[in-house]
């Protein structure tokens, strides 16, 4: 199969801008599931609401667009009801962390077994450009005229400190190393963050005068690195690229058949 | 009926009936005085293989149910006032993508806090109400644990029939209250199944194409079907559409199928209304009273009845206007500001023959506070 078999074109032509970073991102992700051989009825994605989210509609798979925010949560009852599916949940940098962010911490503590994908563009997109949770300090937005004074997440930290067993950092100018981070987060068995860097030349872009989408994809060559680089200590401004955490833990489907077992017992 | 009898409170008779119904995916989050439908049900549910979340917050426990739902199980939340507040936003998505699920209000006083451990009637409207856009929605009650059993296993079968959210609206005395419960045997209430599509792999599955009865049927998630859910308006096959025509056909459909029904969905109990001049009208934990009333009045040679509903949504107006067509008097008892009462005023041919009896201070309303008005009314003074 190619991934080509792994798309609806009755859903297309897609609502991304041209040079969005999005759509690289689902090429990706195709490339990933084809790589592992997947096969598509064992496949759910589920997301929320935003540019990023409308990712689901794409996919030849059983696809759930849900609400802002809430797509870890849905993923969550789809997961603990039908163990077997592998489910993946795009999300955008708002919707993880801004209005999702408690479900986000709390699934990534229960350690149950969902590929969380969040596709930060530092901005929210689908509204037009307002800042997020992972703007960062001084940047401009439809909200932040002057600058913003709010200050970011670090989202590999966050989900680590929250307990994900596999938390992973890539962008969309690596696209060979964000295949190959999510082909194992897909693979790994708890729960999986990978945040990629995405670009958003439409809003972003424009506020912040980024330059197009060929520029901010070179700002991600420029100014990334791979994790445990010197660079790192020269120039702490670098964003570290790679696997942050990869570690086997209890899953929550499994424990809850654990409890399960006892429960007959008793019963 | 020769089941097994046992001693329980409401929240426990709504538990045993939600396993009759076969429920096995709940989530939800503590709040009084909801709470026991939780904690048995973490013990109960994994005894049948059944599984038991204890989310974030409501808001996750409504999401996580419908996700549980589309993969083909019985799901059930169970919250107070506050929780169902915090559902609205994917209570409406469920109503929207057309998803089973029942959820479980025992009232509290409101708003807010309010009053978490005393009664109140008040959610009725946030019920019909609280999601945004237009809708409908099925909401029960009851006011014995026998009715509360028979009720929510209804629950279960109208959620799946008209594939959509079920309410039901329970409130702190009814579920905290102890009384006897029978236990009907296997098979005695029918059950409705998952109604899932019977084509097979391979062939196009509208996953929102209605066959001639009006019934959509399903595809669980995982299976050979694979489409997409969303709460953007949609075509038959789960994408999103602005097309006017087929935005105004969803609406319809969403609401009529519900409205439309609402004969077949319409529950009540009835006592002494064929000669009753004075007609009671009440529900839940008030109808209780509002049954003593009508027992004690009926011994002092009154003509006094009650109509007790157990389907507040669609609400029953044409029952109630059939029902009190020949009553002088008609007195709706609820613990609100006369959220039922507005209802009953608009059923009627008489408005000014509808007054209410209400109780807001968190106290049950008792059978003297209803007499009282009663014979204010009557003219014949306190
Ligand atoms: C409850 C709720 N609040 C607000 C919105 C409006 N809204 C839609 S998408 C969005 C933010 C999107 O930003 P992000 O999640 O970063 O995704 P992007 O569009 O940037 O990919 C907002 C605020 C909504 N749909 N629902
Ligand atoms: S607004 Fe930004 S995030 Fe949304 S499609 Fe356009 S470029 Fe992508
Ligand atoms: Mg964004």
């Amino acid at each position: 199969m190619g991934v080509k078999d792994y798309i609806r074109t009755r859903f297309f032509p897609h609502i991304w801008c041209p040079g969005c970073g999005h759509g690289t991102v689902l090429n990706s992700l195709l490339t990933a599931i084809e790589k592992l051989g997947l096969s598509k009825n064992d496949i759910v994605f589920v997301s929320g609401i935003g540019c990023s989210s409308r990712i689901s509609g794409y996919v030849d798979f059983h696809t759930l667009h849900t609400i802002h925010g809430r797509a870890v949560a849905f993923a969550t009852g789809v997961k603990m009801s039908r163990p077997g599916l592998n489910i993946i949940v795009p999300m955008g940098d708002g919707d993880a962390l801004a209005i999702g962010g408690n479900h986000f911490i709390h699934a990534a503590r229960r350690n149950i077994d969902l590929t969380a994908i969040v596709m930060n563009n530092r901005i929210y997109g689908m509204t037009g450009g307002q800042f997020s949770p992972l703007s960062g300090y001084g940047i401009k937005a439809t909200t932040a005229p002057y600058y913003n004074i709010d200050h970011g997440f670090d989202i590999a930290e966050l989900s680590v400190a929250a307990g994900a067993t596999f938390v992973a950092r890539s962008t969309t100018y690596h696209v060979k190393q964000l295949t190959n981070i999510f082909c194992k987060a897909i693979l790994h068995k708890g729960f999986s963050v990978v945040e990629v860097l995405s670009q958003c030349p439409t809003y972003f872009g424009r506020k912040n005068n980024a330059g197009s989408a060929v520029d901010m994809m070179e700002f991600y060559k420029n100014n990334t690195i791979p994790k445990g680089s010197k660079a790192k200590e020269e120039n702490s401004d670098l964003i570290e690229r790679g696997i942050f955490v990869q570690k086997e833990l209890p899953e929550y489907c499994e424990e809850y058949d654990k409890i399960i077992k006892i429960a007959k017992n008793r019963g | 009926m020769k089941g097994k009898i046992k001693f329980v409170q409401g929240n426990e008779a709504c538990v045993e009936a939600a396993m009759y119904a076969g429920l096995d995916f709940f989530a939800g989050y503590p709040i009084t005085p909801s709470t026991e439908i939780a904690e048995h049900l973490s013990y109960r549910l994994p005894q049948q293989g059944g599984k038991f979340l204890q989310m974030e917050d409501e808001i996750a426990s409504m999401c996580a149910i419908i996700g549980a739902s589309l993969t083909g199980h019985k799901v059930m939340t169970a919250t107070s006032g506050p929780g169902f507040s915090l559902m609205q936003e994917a209570l409406g998505y469920a109503v929207m993508a057309e998803i089973p699920a029942v959820i479980v209000n025992v009232q509290r006083g409101g708003p807010s806090t309010g009053n978490p451990t005393h009664v109140s009637q008040g959610d009725v409207n946030q019920a019909r109400w609280g999601t945004h856009g237009d809708h409908a929605i099925i909401t029960l009650t009851a006011s014995s644990h026998q009715d509360l059993f028979d009720i929510t296993v209804d629950a279960f079968n109208l959620a799946e029939t008209y594939r959509t959210p079920v309410i039901l609206l329970l409130d702190e005395v009814i579920g905290h209250m102890r009384e006897k419960l029978v236990i009907p045997e296997d098979g005695e209430i029918p059950l409705v199944k998952r109604l899932r599509t019977s084509l097979k792999e391979g062939v196009d599955y509208h996953p929102y194409f209605p066959r001639e009865d009006g019934r959509i049927p399903m595809s669980d998630f995982g299976g050979v079907h694979r489409y997409n859910v969303t709460g953007l308006y949609h075509d038959m096959w789960g994408f999103p559409s602005d097309n006017p025509r087929l935005v105004h056909d969803l609406i319809r459909h969403l609401v009529d199928k519900i409205q439309n029904d609402r004969h077949i969905i319409t529950r009540c109990n009835q006592y002494h209304l064929d000669d009753a001049r004075t007609i009671l009208i009440a529900y839940g934990s008030a109808a209780r009273s509002a049954h003593h009333v009508v027992e004690t009045s009926r011994r002092e040679g009154q003509r006094v009845g009650l109509l007790e509903l157990k389907t507040l949504w669609p609400f029953p107006s044409g029952l109630i206007r059939e029902k009190c067509a020949k009553a002088r008097t008609i007195i709706v008892v609820e613990m609100n500001m006369g959220q039922v009462l507005a209802g009953v005023k608009q059923a009627v041919d008489n408005p000014e023959s509808v007054f209410l009896a209400n109780r807001i201070d968190g106290v049950l309303i008792k059978p003297v506070d209803i007499t009282r008005i009663m014979r204010l009314i009557q003219g014949r003074g306190v």
